[in-house]
């Protein structure tokens, strides 16, 4: 590097540090792959010879996948979105990450992860991402989400935006000021006051392509378009966001390099990029991470579709992030080292992986890491 | 004959198969007008004037044992015209499926596509007419109660042809039915072997995914004690029960089906071809923590939403003493002082939220159109037969109390309370509270004040 350009920048990403510091710790978004995506076709393990012997019909060729290294490569319906991020180094992932439940249920399984519990403990009191907002103290969180995922339930305020079908308010201050009278000593007063004040927030940033949409409705298809937007309402009002992405759950015909799942991973990383570009030059303090309650069966089924499995892969991505690597603890890929004879086993815990990833972004110690995330031993594989 | 037929059809369609009453009148010590309109409120989709009119005629009791054993009843006369002239009213479904069928194959997708979304559009008309006509309340409440605990997605091949026969014929017969005719009629049904890739089960050829949900979510529940291996087992028990795509109906097919000896939840299940369903389903119609779940998700329905483990107890008793008799399970609900305490405190769903200000809003006068109906239960999160996966819609209060939901209800509260020139019927809840008292003797007009009175926290609750 240039030696004078070097110290020019210095000074500038020094001072953005200090400044951000202690207003700005950073700036997470949790994207949730609803129904166990099939992990083995995304970060393929093309050094795997059972791969392709246990998947005849729907493995994803050697010559087809974009390059990561000798293990691994990437679906090509990643191309022009997720991969130009990694190859700049802003995306990583984690394979074999996962649970200790064994379960194989969607709905136990994502509770158990957006609970963040340590095995054996099941209370619904509250999710891993409200005691994270509860660390951070007067940090906003918003969920955008029809309802408040599992991840966010407790005592720390999360509001909930739908980013789907947002028109103008139908009602005015007096009326809002009315109703929000009426819940003044119920246990929801909060909630509704919450509600109107993330409806005005939405107003205001995306009041203008509301006005320009017609009938003053925002008609988003899928995540794609939704993805700036959450992006424009992170930047200017929350630190930590959660959204869901479904469809993953495929028992059926999923296709390899084309087909239903390369179409999914193709919208999916289109909204990664499109909300990575539209964070701006808030993209440097953000991490965004995405997670699926398990993988699926190692060998294809009867159906050119897959099942229900264990372990999955974790993507991590962010304008910071130590990338354009493959990282955690992980195993050679073949039939042997298969869990049960079926699965990826899940060597990197959720908790211990998610833990290290907040300590690096939120520079938060043992004992606060203890309350996101109780009797886990976060690990930091310096993702950050 | 056929048309003979057709016009008998929607007069009986309320009762199906429905067991006659053998019941026991139920006790119910207190009648106040409040507490009527408390139990109409929790029982029914909602309380009007004239499902008041009703109870208080009868007594509390009575009406309870009438809507717990209904006789046929028809909706009022516009309502049920609308009903009669759809298509899924008139025509069976091996006819529409025969048809549509043809039209796939003469590739002629878009008049299909139009075609299938019409009738999906006719099967959430129809289910949202009767929610707030029909007189048999709980048979309705009940429909929807199996309808969601069943849950198939419309959206998911051709399921949108299929899902009004579906209700029709699989889930409303026995919605205060047995349990175990229910659970077989589900499982026989195409929409649920379609919805959950049974119908491409085959031996060689595993699909597990209708093997763990049937467990999972239709009867043991998931901390009922099934291991993988049962999935597995289940599984090769259920290869060949698949749809013939010509009629859309339930067709075993030996040569798929997997003859070798199974190990399900400890019972072996020989060779059986056809009949190896019947015992699978009848050793979990008849499974003990079947009984324990089912009765739970009937309390957190319609009593708490962490249900008296007492009486859920007593519920599983008469589970298991009437075979899994659903209206004896429910008639030990409503008899219990639980259920009385718990009047009023349940949170509404946005179906319950909707439906119920619509019953108030509409009480006898017909709907104008289900679609704005449909599009409000599709932005507060809960659109019709439309959630994607087989878990069906949580029950319970934090799921549907979030901060954005309330915003919305609020908004379409405005788009139902502007209808009415009129002020509401306020003897629709027991009590207000003085914040909502206050509120509502500051609207500037009878409009405002429905808009405030149907986002009230009295409102939000039954």
């Amino acid at each position: 590097m240039n030696r004078r350009r070097f110290l020019a920048a210095w000074p500038a990403l020094y001072s953005a540090q200090l400044l951000s510091a202690p207003a700005a710790p950073g700036r997470l978004l949790v994207v949730f792959l609803r129904g166990g995506y099939d992990a083995a076709n995304v970060l393929v393990p093309i050094g795997s010879r059972d791969y392709y012997e246990l998947r005849p019909n729907i493995a994803i060729g050697r010559d087809a996948v974009l390059a990561v290294d000798s293990d691994w490569g990437l679906h090509p319906a990643l191309r022009g979105s997720l991969y130009p991020l990694y190859v700049k180094g802003e995306a990583a992932f984690v394979p074999f990450a996962g649970t200790y439940n064994l379960s194989r249920s969607h709905f136990e399984t994502q509770d158990s992860i957006e609970l963040g519990q340590p095995a054996g403990v099941r209370t619904y009191a509250s999710g891993f991402m409200n005691r994270l907002a509860a660390e951070l103290g007067a940090q906003r969180a918003v969920s955008f989400t029809n309802q408040v995922p599992v991840a966010f339930r407790g005592e720390a305020s999360v509001t909930n935006v739908s980013l789907n079908a947002a028109g103008r308010a139908a009602l005015d201050a007096r009326q809002s000021a009315l109703i929000a009278g009426m819940y003044r000593d119920t246990p929801l007063a909060e909630t509704v006051k919450d509600g109107f004040a993330s409806r005005e927030s939405v107003m205001r940033e995306l009041g203008e392509e509301m006005a320009a949409a017609s009938r003053n409705a925002v008609n988003a298809r899928g995540f794609v378009e939704q993805a700036p937007r959450m992006a424009r309402l992170m930047r200017a009002d929350y630190r930590l966001g959660f959204v869901d992405v479904g469809g993953w759950d495929t028992h059926v015909g999923e296709g390899g390099a084309d087909g239903y799942l390369a179409q999914r991973l193709a919208e999916l990383g289109r909204g990664l990029a499109a909300f990575a570009a539209a964070m701006e030059g808030a993209w440097r303090d953000t991490v965004v991470v995405v997670v699926s309650e398990f993988g699926r069966t190692f060998r294809e089924n009867g159906n050119r579709g897959t099942d229900h499995g264990h372990g999955t892969v974790y993507w991590v991505l962010g304008g910071s992030v130590r990338g354009a690597r493959v990282a955690g603890e992980q195993v050679r890929v073949a039939r042997a080292t298969l869990f049960e004879d079926r699965d990826y086993p899940a060597l990197n815990d959720y908790r211990a992986v998610l833990g290290g990833l907040f300590g690096r972004l939120y520079g938060l110690g043992a004992p606060a890491l203890a309350k996101v995330f109780p009797a886990a031993a976060p690990r930091d594989f310096a993702l950050l | 004959m056929r048309l003979l037929l057709i016009a008998a059809l929607p007069v009986v369609a309320g009762c199906g198969s429905v067991p006659q009453a053998t019941l026991d009148p139920v006790a119910w010590p207190e009648d106040s007008a409040a507490v009527q309109v408390a139990l109409l409120n929790r029982v029914s989709w909602g309380a009007n004037r004239s499902s008041f009119g009703e109870i208080a005629a009868l007594g509390s009791a009575r009406w309870l044992d009438r809507q717990l054993a209904p006789a046929p009843a028809s909706l009022p006369a516009e309502a049920q015209a609308a009903i009669d002239g759809m298509t899924i009213s008139r025509r069976p479904l091996s006819e529409i499926a025969g048809e549509l069928e043809r039209q796939r194959r003469e590739t002629d997708r878009q008049a299909y596509q139009q075609e299938l979304g019409r009738l999906g559009r006719e099967a959430q008309a129809r289910t949202l007419l009767r929610a707030i006509y029909a007189p048999n309340q709980l048979q309705e409440h009940m429909t929807w109660f199996w309808m969601n605990h069943f849950n198939v997605y419309q959206f998911k091949g051709p399921l949108r042809a299929l899902i009004g026969d579906y209700e029709e014929r699989a889930i409303r017969p026995h919605a205060l039915g047995r349990f175990r005719d229910l659970l077989d009629a589900t499982a026989r049904h195409p929409a649920m072997l379609i919805y959950l890739d049974n119908a491409r089960n085959s031996a060689g050829r595993i699909n597990e995914n209708y093997a763990r949900e049937l467990m999972e979510l239709h009867t043991l529940g998931v901390d009922g004690g099934y291991s993988q291996r049962d999935v597995q087992e289940l599984a090769r028990v259920l290869t060949g029960f698949g749809v013939d795509p010509q009629s859309a109906s339930f067709h075993f097919y030996p040569r798929r089906h997997d003859p070798g000896t199974k190990a399900l939840l400890g019972t072996t299940i020989r060779n059986g071809g056809a009949g190896e369903l019947d015992q699978a389903l009848d050793l979990l119609a008849r499974h003990p923590a079947t009984a324990r779940f089912i009765c739970r998700k009937l309390a957190v329905f319609f009593v708490a939403d962490e249900p008296p483990p007492a009486l859920v107890e007593r519920m599983t008793q008469t589970f298991g003493a009437t075979d899994g008799d659903i209206a004896q399970v429910l008639r030990t609900l409503f008899v219990s002082p639980e259920f009385r305490a718990s009047l009023g405190a349940k949170f509404k769903d946005p179906m319950h939220y909707t439906i119920s200000a619509l019953r108030l809003v509409l009480d006898s006068r017909p709907l104008p159109d289900a679609q704005p109906v449909i599009g409000a239960l599709a932005r507060m999160g809960q659109p019709l037969f439309a959630r994607p996966t087989p878990d069906g819609y949580p029950l319970t209060r934090t799921d549907w109390a979030s901060a954005g939901q309330l915003t919305a209800r609020f908004e379409i509260a405005r788009g139902i309370a502007y209808r009415v020139p009129d002020r509401l019927w306020q003897g629709s809840l027991a009590s207000l509270s003085e914040p909502t008292r206050q509120a509502l003797e500051q609207a500037v007009s009878p409009r405002e004040w429905n808009l405030l009175l149907l986002s009230s926290p009295e409102f939000m609750q039954r």
